[in-house]
């Protein structure tokens, strides 16, 4: 009898993947003993004269006090940005405020080292990733929108489009540096000035930002940087002066923000939560969606929105997509953050680090498979290996609740028609990803999906000239683009 | 013995795939000042000159139009650069054809704002010129531009600097390689904007300089058949149509800017780059089975 011969193919990493460490130098990191607030061109003292300790996740040392902003800060800055409005950026020539963004994309770029090495120690990503991604993207996102200062009228058609006026902006802590460029620089391009306040988890970068806007010579006020945690945030949310909000966040707080600006005039973007859905046929080219699944959940620890967190793969698929990603997440370093090997980090926060255990908790309640790689994990810091739960419903709360974290929730389906349901039953629509060879599914896949970008045989692609925002519950608004710049002008 | 130090005059020599040779010709004319002083002597560019540059040009097409347009709209920031670090010596060159110290300094500004103003539109103008086509049947058709392939530039003859960067920005910004003849009787600053060019981050090839007579380049910038479009600026109704003529040849595409006033700041627009660009549209399948409504 022909037995039949299983294919026990396997990757093997074992024996070379004792890396000796890679450490990325901490001495081109610049961080002060403490950072004030940045209103007005100027680093001051917060009346509160309150700090809060930011620390490194990886190791939990502190890092550096951070000012916490009261009611009183908030207004400061907000007056500040008013009379900047006003009396300067308003009649700031649109081709001489695009020369003062380049100049921020510029000096990024020098700063580049630096900054991407502050971004891992205050946030716990991995370097690789803050060096290639995050930084780089920063400074391209000012450059691109530099360009479009003096162009609006062109991105408007019988339009005479104008500022809106003083902005509030409020960003989380998974992409501290970057979210801040997709923040302000369309708010400057298109004249508005702004009132940013980073997470208070991540301050850093958006401090070191403050120092570059100083270096670049902007303005006094154009920009102002506040930092503090959710009251701050609020204080800017109800401050009778702020023209729009700008909120990236969870859609708990985005429905807070959206609420409390009832009855005013302010307009906002929100840009919210996700549960992608990330879709494999059966006629995908597998090892490249596997890819595609590795990078969708476990980028940035999965700290990201439009990660790829509900699987589908087509039943005749299953079992090998599931072999091999398993082989694939073995193969995976969880470890420092500054460590150029590392390919996941540290989970940013202890807190955040409470939510995903909560949810791996839940996750086997409910009744799931649980499956976690073997890898070490530091023994300091907040760490999660990479997690795939099998065998899960539809009305799993893993399946439906936004985890944020290096957790995976597989499903199984055997038509188109079926998983473009299953996709489209969440509450969210940011993102999904589609892989098959076969150019009209996925065009079918796009018109039929709810959710505001979808990847195509690829996943977490992010350019400046791409408009990113979502469907349903995940906020509206776009960032990026074109369609970025109608957010900050009355049309 | 005399210790007065003798200047070192420069050589205005052409510039031709990131180098600076003579002409193949050997010819040379001599630039000068509104009063008739003798400036510099010039590179008489032969038909020889204009064939290798476009040959040049199209070397340089592919790769130019395949990078990405951000990293254009940079190279197009650095040339600007660049420029504002040798503001002085345009300035003078500016002066010593003619203009006022005031009118240089304003030539010269503009010229660097205008480069800015093109390398924002680098990976601007697609969105602004590219369409979704919502076809009637089951098709994603959209349409999306692509530069032309090697244009050959005969510049503002009036101006020095800003004429020659007003119609080359637009050109390289959307993808396309040139060939510039200069202004035939101010042609300093365009040599010298090419050692700009030289040491920003522009591949070699992507625009070549020539000097010359328009009267006797014009047939060869116009007729050669690896031209795909010919950017003529001056008003010169035979001259508009011996260009038009010769572009019959292999359909050359054309643009005329008769009467531009390149000095004044609103003379410049995403137009100027839709110009030079084809328009390219997709059709694909989308296929439209089962019935996932999806309503929700």
């Amino acid at each position: 009898m022909a037995a039949t011969k299983k294919n026990t193919l396997k990757l093997k990493f074992d024996s070379s993947r004792n890396l000796a460490p890679a450490l990325e130098s901490k001495s081109v990191a610049k961080i002060a003993e403490r950072y004030d607030l940045f209103i007005n061109g100027k680093f001051e003292k917060p009346s509160s004269k309150k700090y809060f300790d930011t620390i490194n996740p990886a190791n939990e040392e502190k890092l550096s006090s951070i000012a916490d902003a009261n009611s009183t800060d908030v207004n400061k800055a907000v007056v500040a940005a008013r009379t900047a409005y006003e009396k300067t950026w308003k009649k700031t020539a649109p081709k001489e405020r695009a020369k003062y963004i380049y100049r921020i994309a510029r000096l990024i770029q020098e700063h580049a080292r630096e900054l991407a090495v502050i971004e891992t120690l205050d946030g716990g990503k991995p370097i690789r990733e803050s060096r290639d991604f995050d930084v780089p993207t920063a400074a391209n996102h000012f450059f691109y929108y530099a360009g479009w200062a003096d162009k609006l009228e062109y991105a408007f058609p019988n339009r005479n489009p104008q500022p809106l006026g003083v902005a509030g902006q409020i960003i989380p802590w998974n992409f501290p540096l970057l979210m801040a460029a997709w923040k302000i620089a369309p708010a400057l391009a298109t004249g508005n000035t702004v009132v940013l306040k980073p997470a208070e988890t991540t301050s850093l970068t958006a401090l070191k930002l403050a120092e570059i806007i100083q270096e670049a010579d902007l303005p006094p006020g154009v920009v102002n940087i506040i930092t503090g945690a959710g009251a701050t945030g609020a204080a800017l949310v109800n401050h009778p002066d702020i023209n729009k909000i700008a909120f990236t966040g969870s859609t708990e707080v985005g429905k807070i923000i959206q609420k409390a600006i009832a009855g005013t005039n302010k307009k906002a973007t929100l840009e919210l939560g996700g549960k992608a859905a990330n879709i494999i046929f059966d006629d995908a080219p597998l090892d490249q969606a596997v890819e595609g699944i590795i990078n969708g959940i476990f980028f940035n620890q999965g700290h990201v929105c439009c990660a790829g967190s509900r699987l589908f793969v087509q039943e005749s698929v299953y079992k090998i997509v599931l072999q091999k990603l398993k082989d694939r997440m073995e193969t995976l370093i969880v470890g420092d953050p500054l460590d150029k090997n590392t390919d996941i980090g540290a989970i940013n926060s202890k807190q955040q680090l409470e939510v995903i255990n909560k949810y791996l908790k839940l996750g086997q309640q409910e009744g799931a498979e649980i499956f976690q790689t073997n890898c070490g994990i530091p023994k300091k810091g907040f760490y999660c290996r990479p997690t795939i739960f099998t065998n899960v419903a539809q009305s799993n709360r893993i399946v439906q609740e936004e985890i944020f974290g290096p957790v995976l929730a597989i499903q199984t389906f055997r038509t188109e028609d079926e998983v473009i349901e299953k996709a489209n039953n969440t509450p969210f629509g940011l993102s999904a990803g589609v892989w098959t060879d076969k150019g009209s599914k996925i065009f079918n896949m796009t018109s039929k999906l709810k959710a505001g970008v979808i990847w195509a045989n690829t996943y977490n692609k992010f350019d400046p000239v791409s408009p990113f925002g979502g469907f349903k519950e995940s906020g509206f608004g776009r960032e990026g683009g074109l369609h970025g710049l109608g957010a900050y002008l009355k049309v | 013995m005399s210790t007065k130090r003798v200047t070192v005059l420069k050589t205005y020599k052409i510039y031709i795939g990131g180098q600076f040779p003579r002409t193949e010709s050997g010819r040379y004319y001599v630039a000068s000042n509104p009063k008739g002083e003798h400036l510099a002597n010039m590179c008489l560019c032969s038909r020889k000159d204009v064939r290798d540059a476009i040959g040049t040009a199209r070397g340089a097409f592919g790769g130019w139009s395949a990078r990405a347009a951000f990293n254009r709209g940079q190279i197009l920031y650095r040339i600007a650069e660049m420029l504002e670090g040798r503001k002085a010596q345009f300035i003078e060159e500016l002066m010593l054809q003619g203009s006022s110290k005031v009118a240089a300094e304003k030539e010269i500004t503009l010229s660097i704002d205008r480069l800015i103003y093109y390398s924002g539109w680098c990976d601007k103008y697609q969105q602004i010129f590219s369409s979704v086509n919502p076809v009637a049947s089951s098709h994603f058709n959209f349409s999306a531009l692509e530069p032309m392939g090697v244009v050959t530039i005969v510049a503002p003859q009036q101006s020095s600097l800003i004429g020659l960067v007003s119609v080359m920005a637009p050109v390289i910004a959307g993808g396309n390689t040139c060939v510039i003849l200069a202004s035939e009787t101010k042609p300093l600053c365009a040599v010298t904007f090419a050692e700009v060019l030289n040491s920003s981050d522009l591949p070699g090839g992507v625009v070549n300089i020539l000097t010359g007579k328009v009267s006797e380049l014009l047939s060869h910038l116009s007729n050669h058949m690896d031209v795909n479009a010919v950017c003529f600026s001056e008003s010169d109704t035979s001259s508009i149509k011996m260009v038009k003529e010769n572009a019959a040849l292999n359909v050359k595409r054309t643009a005329f800017y008769e009467n531009e006033k390149w000095m004044n700041e609103n003379t410049q627009s995403p137009y100027f780059i839709n110009d030079f660009q084809e328009v390219k549209t997709t059709w694909h399948p989308i296929e439209n089975i089962g019935g996932a409504k999806s309503g929700y």
